[in-house]
């Protein structure tokens, strides 16, 4: 249990770090802004209570806010995404619920299920936060561009960290 | 009561989603408020450091290139400097000079933090409150203007750059003195746009574009950039003018932060006006 969270914890310390000092200054595109520490939202445990993940996102939104000089942006689209997270996770449970000790990554849950649930966090957590930091319709289009190829991006770092960290199961 | 209890315990995951958001889009809202608050330029002390180091770290992959372009700016103002020019007559006289009294100043300070692909970029610039740095000063490279510092820490600045969707600087036509506003759409890092030049400006392609000297920040002549295009809706007496950029963004290292000697005139007189209204 206390393994558990101190895993977590360093993988928080390490997804900011790494937002902030390095993802934030590779821009290969215009409007290519990848959010990979949306990550660590996603690998939370099934179990977290709910107002833990709430609070967590809301933490998480900060310590970004601070890397990227905005206020308030990063910390409400977290927090939007920690209140959608559980009705996400009840609406894609499977039929006998969550397995015990599973864990919401691609080697436990596969490939379908993952790919979905990652998928839904990431372009509503992309929506919520670059049309917060317009602040306005009124670039609609090209804000929406920047949800889309952003969205595809943070997508795809996501799943290389699933083939990097965690090794497919051995069928036995 | 006890049915209040319970309307909280059933909903108390509601309500804290309710609280949280709204007090970060209060935060959000508020972002100008805060943006000058001691609490956030402490956070950015700390960002600065660590920005810093990663600087540090990554500084040597493009020192060369860096170098070279200084040392071409250098030989550049060596040459206009008055020490490399020869005295043409015989006759000198001594004067104390009564006809010229300096306005600006610039303070040399290196990038330690920079975006360009965000819709709204800033800038970390190493220098801060303790070497002279202050809200609202203008920073700019040795290619052309670069943005205006928004909040300083002791040690660093930071500085909303160009492009920003808030940013609202002032630009000329070199050739003509007519005057626009300069603002960036969140397209390309390259280009921006100059907005509400009147109709009767002589503008060609290619035509250079500076600071008009309007305001306080920038002095007039600092580069911004050339004309790419330039349209006008039927009925609209303004130009809506394409623009590429003289700085390129992506490559900021080196740049000059300008302290404006006479600001604090220019404040009393505007406090006049606010009075007089």
């Amino acid at each position: 249990m206390i393994n558990e969270v101190i895993r977590h914890f360093i993988r928080f310390v390490l997804l900011v770090l790494a937002q902030g000092l390095i993802l934030k200054n590779v821009e290969p595109g215009n409007f290519m802004n990848p959010f990979l520490y949306i990550l660590f939202l996603i690998q939370l445990p099934f179990e977290a209570p709910a107002w833990l993940v709430l609070l967590l996102s809301f933490i998480l939104g900060y310590s970004v806010d601070t890397f990227y000089q905005t206020v308030g942006m990063h910390m409400a689209a977290c927090t939007f995404i920690g209140w959608v997270r559980p009705r996400l996770l009840r609406f894609l449970a499977p039929r006998d619920g969550y397995e015990f000790g599973s864990q919401p990554t691609m080697q436990d849950m596969g490939r379908v299920w993952f790919l979905t649930y990652a998928t839904i966090i990431i372009v509503l957590h992309h929506l919520a936060l670059f049309y917060l930091e317009m602040f306005s319709f009124r670039e609609f289009f090209s804000t929406f561009i920047r949800v889309l190829i952003s969205s595809a991006a943070t997508l795809l770092l996501v799943v290389v960290t699933q083939f990097l960290f965690y090794r497919t199961k051995e069928a036995t | 009561m006890r049915n209040l209890v319970v309307f909280l315990a059933r909903n108390y995951f509601f309500l804290l989603f309710l609280l949280l958001e709204v007090l970060s889009l209060y935060f959000l809202v508020q972002r100008n408020y805060f943006q000058h608050a001691r609490a956030v330029s402490a956070s950015h002390a700390f960002t600065g450091t660590l920005f810093e180091w990663r600087t540090q770290f990554v500084e040597y992959l493009d020192l060369k290139e860096q170098n070279k372009h200084l040392a071409e700016k250098l030989a550049y103002t060596l040459t206009a400097d008055s020490a490399a020019w020869m005295m043409y007559t015989s006759r000198t006289t001594p004067v104390i000079d009564t006809v010229f009294k300096q306005r600006f100043e610039f303070l040399a300070a290196l990038v330690v933090d920079n975006t360009v692909s965000r819709r709204n970029n800033y800038l970390i610039i190493n220098r801060g409150r303790l070497q002279g740095a202050r809200e609202d000063m203008g920073v700019i490279s040795p290619d052309g203007i670069v943005g205006i510092i928004v909040n300083v820490s002791d040690n660093f600045s930071l500085v909303m750059s160009v492009l920003h969707k808030d940013s609202k600087i002032s630009a000329s036509i070199k050739q003509d003195g007519t005057f626009g506003q300069l603002r960036w759409n969140g397209k390309n890092y390259r280009e921006a746009t100059l907005l509400d030049l009147p109709t009767h400006a002589k503008l060609n392609r290619g035509d250079t574009l500076v600071t008009s000297g309007l305001g306080d920040a920038f002095p007039a002549g600092i580069p911004v950039g050339t004309v790419l295009g330039f349209e006008t809706k039927p009925g609209d007496k303004t130009f809506t003018v394409d623009i590429q950029l003289t700085t390129d963004f992506r490559k900021l290292r080196h740049v000059l932060i300008i302290k404006n000697l006479m600001r604090e005139e220019i404040g009393l007189l505007r406090e006049k006006i606010k009075v007089d209204d």
